[in-house]
């Protein structure tokens, strides 16, 4: 039989076929005069058979046939052989199958060979694709090895210790002992793997992690020689030494350093100096400097190390390099909650890389500008991520869609802006906005009274020209038929009023309910604003009748249904139509928040007309507040009705007004819908949109404004630096006595030439021995810049009594109010 | 480092280097795959990318494009630099290494990455000391065994 042809030959014939199926062929033949070698057990050409057939596997051909050849291979004396054996072992053989228990002999024989290479490869093999099994049966060689003096050994015994420790965690402590002098060795190689291996080990044993952090030092001697020792050739990377090796170090470092203070200590120095002196132009110095950054972050730093640490992660962000530039985003998300205000300097930057061509970038830059939105920047911030909504890629836009909601929920400054903002995504994005968004908005449109008017105007804007984006129809379609009357009486005070008929209205709620894009939801969106519309019409109720009647035969079922039963209404239950049709009352949000909010009632005990907590007991809010004139003495002074996330039904407006008369009131923005109310200026609208207030607090002393039975109330202050008249005080309330204080009120009073708001507090309940506060945000207007104070009236339960206090404050201080 | 792969802008495999144990059947279907989405990749896009549970590392050099699977705690700069060495020790090796160069030795390639990098971790930092260990091993195949018979020339 004519030797086997060689492998190269092999290759240039299949590199020549010119079709998948003359490959074939060609694989074809030569793998059945392969067979027909191996069962021949030639030992001459085995290695080049088996060689061919890794070449053909790698194609993606079968080559299993080939198994047991490389294990006869790497049997063999050859060491040619045996290095094709290990490699087809490596390649063809995997511990799913049980003839790959048949190497564990080889390999073992091959650890204890008298040539180092033979026992490299053996090592090599082993640490690649051992199973379980023959890592229990070989530990105790690769253990031996580990403590050899041959360093090229050595350093391949470790990475096989790791290997071993992956597969079989049980067996790490076998390796302990040999791990005593490891770091003491100058051969690179050596440190390299055994950093990776001590790294390991830490990893998976807390008591390991312990046992090695007596290492720090050591470790940092060895980061430290490598960055001050000179030129090495050996190990040197665009003129830094062992790039590699300085990486590890730090990666274990950070490892022992994490949620300890001593190693974080130990090693603040040295980072330090790795950060500041390692070479940036290339992109080796900055892998070392990503490291190091991430350890810095990782463990006990102090502060001053940390701003550095963000501040490379800035530079980074400026860097040409698009790789750095991605890196430098992932890690500033790791950071951005707790370091939030570092983070924040750089957010120009970042709001930039949002125009940037790659796409990994982009998602990056999206989810950190989301994490970086506050109430001082949101105005700034949608503005960019609505652009970015606008033109990114699909991918993105139901993730950005809902981050905007989210964001425009916690800090929109006001609502026409919150309204506004999510026009513009339905309209952007609209089919991309997450189904649940749907109810969310509707539910916020339904709370924000006073835009009723306006919303309506404009999603009927919307749809008219498209109606083909699901979730902006369906919110339209609800708010037609809800509000369908200001739609047509072209009341609308925040911008133009539209002319549009109730025939022009209903055309499009039509037109919904026809067309193709409708999904079926929309369309069942469409027909029940359609009827109710027959409440809120008045010429046009014949047509809704006929509308509804051609529904009663739809092949939908759900349009059937409501098609037929609405027919019902027209037809049997005509006298309940309005009362069942008539506007839905402002939906309530599940909320956490503090105490109710106290409703004024004509001095009567009148429950309060709201669905979150009761008032707290024993409380009259109307005397309450007479109270509080009373002691506060005369006309100079103006209660303040702590305010609710809720809102106030009609009927307690008007009563508030009675009562109080001249007061000055100020109220919940989402307060009574009566246009009767004057309401006093808002504190936040009407102002310019800008960011209302510093970065940091302008260095303002913050005062303990109470202190008594163990109730302790500290006011902190910010000032606004576009409108010097408002101040904004946090109040902390904090308990150090053994038992809880609940039902928690805080409320206050100041002169009549200030005016105040108080937002809801955190909660009620002001936990014992410190372990929490209460926070409650006050804003307070002073125009004329008087000297601020305060009278305020605390009531608590305590003890299983009703505690009260009143106390003044007066203890301001001066850059509070001048 | 889960696996690394070469492959060509053709998408023809040339080289692939699991470190954890996969059946052949997934790993056939994550090389497929992953070569689509990396050659999918314009030529001004950064090197990383998320994919499945992994961030994989990749850079062409001509036309072969090497190809790193990494883990989540694993540095994506220092692959780079990684993948870099690997091509400068097949350069070294093979003077001047272009791609034919890997298709006609891909058992070589083999051979100085197992002396490079072992489950999937660096072995030794020093580039002299990986090629000097290459050369060594090159030696011993050509060395006659004790009873005489050759110990047969490259396959």
């Amino acid at each position: 039989m004519p030797a086997p042809i060689r492998l190269r030959e092999l290759i240039r014939t299949i590199r020549t076929a010119r079709t998948q199926a003359e490959e074939r062929e060609m694989i074809q033949k030569e793998c059945a005069a392969i067979r027909s070698s191996f069962r021949e057990e030639d030992n001459t050409y085995r290695c080049r058979n088996v060689a061919k057939l890794l070449y053909m596997h790698m194609l993606g051909y079968p080559a299993h046939f080939g198994q047991l050849e490389c294990l006869k291979l790497i049997a063999s004396q050859k060491f040619t052989d045996k290095r094709i054996g290990y490699l087809g072992a490596m390649l063809l053989l995997d511990e799913r199958q049980d003839v790959h228990l048949l190497m564990t002999n080889c390999i073992k024989n091959d650890l204890n060979h008298s040539t180092q290479y033979v026992q490299g490869l053996a090592l090599c093999t082993l640490g690649c694709m051992g199973s379980s099994e023959m890592c229990r049966d070989l530990a105790g060689e690769v253990e031996k090895l580990l403590k050899t003096s041959n360093s090229y050994l050595r350093k391949k015994a470790a990475l096989c210790a790791v290997h071993v420790i992956r597969k079989v965690p049980e067996l790490m402590e076998m390796f302990l002992p040999a791990t005593k002098n490891l770091l003491n060795e100058k051969n690179h190689g050596v440190l390299h793997t055994s950093v990776v291996l001590l790294t390991e080990m830490c990893e998976r044993s807390p008591d390991m992690l312990a046992h090695f952090r007596k290492l720090v030092p050591q470790l940092v001697r060895i980061l430290k020689n490598l960055i001050m020792s000179g030129y090495s050739p050996e190990h040197d990377v665009s003129g830094i030494s062992d790039p590699f090796l300085q990486v590890r170090i730090l990666r274990l470092l950070r490892i022992l350093g994490r949620n300890d203070d001593d190693s974080s200590e130990a090693m603040n120095d040295i980072l330090a100096q790795v950060a500041t002196n390692t070479e940036t132009s290339k992109n080796v110095g900055n892998a070392i400097l990503y490291e190091t950054v991430l350890t810095i972050m990782d463990i006990k730093s102090e502060s001053g190390l940390r701003v550095l640490a963000i501040n490379i992660l800035g530079r980074f962000l400026l860097n040409n390099d698009k790789n750095i530039r991605y890196v430098a985003l992932t890690s500033l998300l790791k950071t951005v909650q707790t370091d939030h205000n570092a983070v924040q300097r750089h957010r120009s930057t970042i709001v930039d890389c949002l125009k940037d061509l790659d796409v990994s970038i982009k998602r990056r830059a999206m989810e950190l500008s989301f994490a970086l939105v506050n109430g001082n920047n949101v105005r700034g911030m949608m503005k960019e991520l609505l652009y970015f909504l606008d033109s990114c890629e699909p991918e993105f836009k139901a993730d950005c869609a809902s981050g905007i909601f989210l964001a425009a929920e916690k800090y929109a400054p006001s609502k026409r802006w919150h309204i506004d903002t999510i026009m513009r995504v339905l309209t952007t994005a609209g089919s991309y906005v997450r189904d649940d968004a749907v109810p969310n908005l509707i539910q916020l449109i339904t709370n924000s009274v006073e835009m009723h008017a306006y919303t309506v105007q404009r999603l009927y804007k919307a749809i008219l020209g498209d109606y083909s984006q699901q979730p902006l129809v369906q919110v339209a379609s609800w708010c037609i038929g809800e509000y369908g009357d200001l739609l047509v009486s072209g009341q609308c005070e925040e911008e133009e009023p539209i002319q549009v008929t109730e025939d022009e209205v209903l055309d499009i709620l039509e037109s919904v309910l026809i067309s193709n894009m409708s999904a079926s939801v929309t369309r069942g969106y469409a027909l029940t604003a359609i009827m109710k519309l027959s409440t809120r019409f008045t010429c046009t109720v014949n047509r809704i009748k006929k509308v509804v009647s051609i529904y009663g035969s739809s092949i939908d079922v759900e349009l059937q249904q409501r098609a037929v039963e609405y027919n019902a209404l027209f037809k049997k239950y005509d006298h309940m139509r309005p009362a069942l049709l008539e506007r839905m009352p402002v939906m309530e949000k599940v909320t956490t928040n503090g105490p109710a909010e106290i409703v004024q009632t004509n001095g009567e005990t009148e429950p309060a007309v709201l669905e979150t907590k009761p008032p707290p007991s024993g409380l009259q809010p109307a005397s309450q507040a007479n109270d509080l004139l009373d002691l506060l003495g005369g006309s100079d002074i103006t209660p303040v009705i702590p305010t609710a996330p809720t809102s106030k039904p009609a009927s307690a407006g008007g009563e508030l007004l009675d009562l109080l008369g001249d007061l000055n009131l100020t109220g919940s923005p989402v307060s009574a819908p009566a246009p009767q109310i004057a309401q006093p200026p808002f504190l936040l609208d009407g102002l310019p949109s800008q960011p209302l207030f510093n970065d940091i607090s302008a260095g303002i002393p913050s005062i303990t404004a109470y202190s008594k039975n163990g109730l302790k109330i500290d006011f902190t202050f910010e000032r606004s630096n576009t409108n010097p008249s408002v101040t904004v005080i946090t109040i902390q309330a904090s308990n150090s006595t053994e038992l809880d204080m609940t039902d928690f009120v805080f409320q206050a009073a100041v002169p009549k030439t200030f005016q105040l708001q108080l937002l809801s507090p955190s909660s009620s309940v002001i936990p014992a021995f410190n372990s929490g506060t209460i926070t409650q945000v006050i804003k307070v207007l002073n125009p004329q810049k008087q000297q601020l104070r305060m009278r305020i009236k605390l009531t608590y339960n305590h003890k299983g009594s009703a505690m009260q206090d009143l106390a003044e404050v007066n203890n301001f201080p001066p850059q509070s109010w001048q | 480092m889960r696996f690394m792969l070469l492959f060509s802008r053709q998408g023809k495999l040339r080289l692939q280097k699991w470190f954890l144990a996969t059946a052949d059947r997934d790993k056939k279907k994550l090389v497929r795959e992953l070569m689509q989405v990396v050659l999918a990749r314009k030529p001004k896009m950064c090197s990383f990318l998320e994919w499945r549970d992994l961030k994989v590392v990749y850079k062409r050099y001509a036309s072969l494009y090497f190809c790193c699977a990494i883990e989540g705690q694993d540095n994506e700069l220092i692959t780079l630099e990684l993948i870099h060495r690997y091509v400068e020790l097949l350069d070294k090796y093979f003077g001047s290494v272009c791609e034919l160069d890997i298709i006609f030795n891909f058992e070589k390639a083999y051979f100085i990455l197992d002396e490079f990098v072992m489950g999937g971790e660096i072995q030794d930092t020093s580039k002299k000391s990986v090629l000097k260990a290459i050369e060594q091993a090159d030696l011993l195949q050509e060395v006659r065994h004790p009873c005489g018979a050759s110990l047969g020339s490259t396959p």
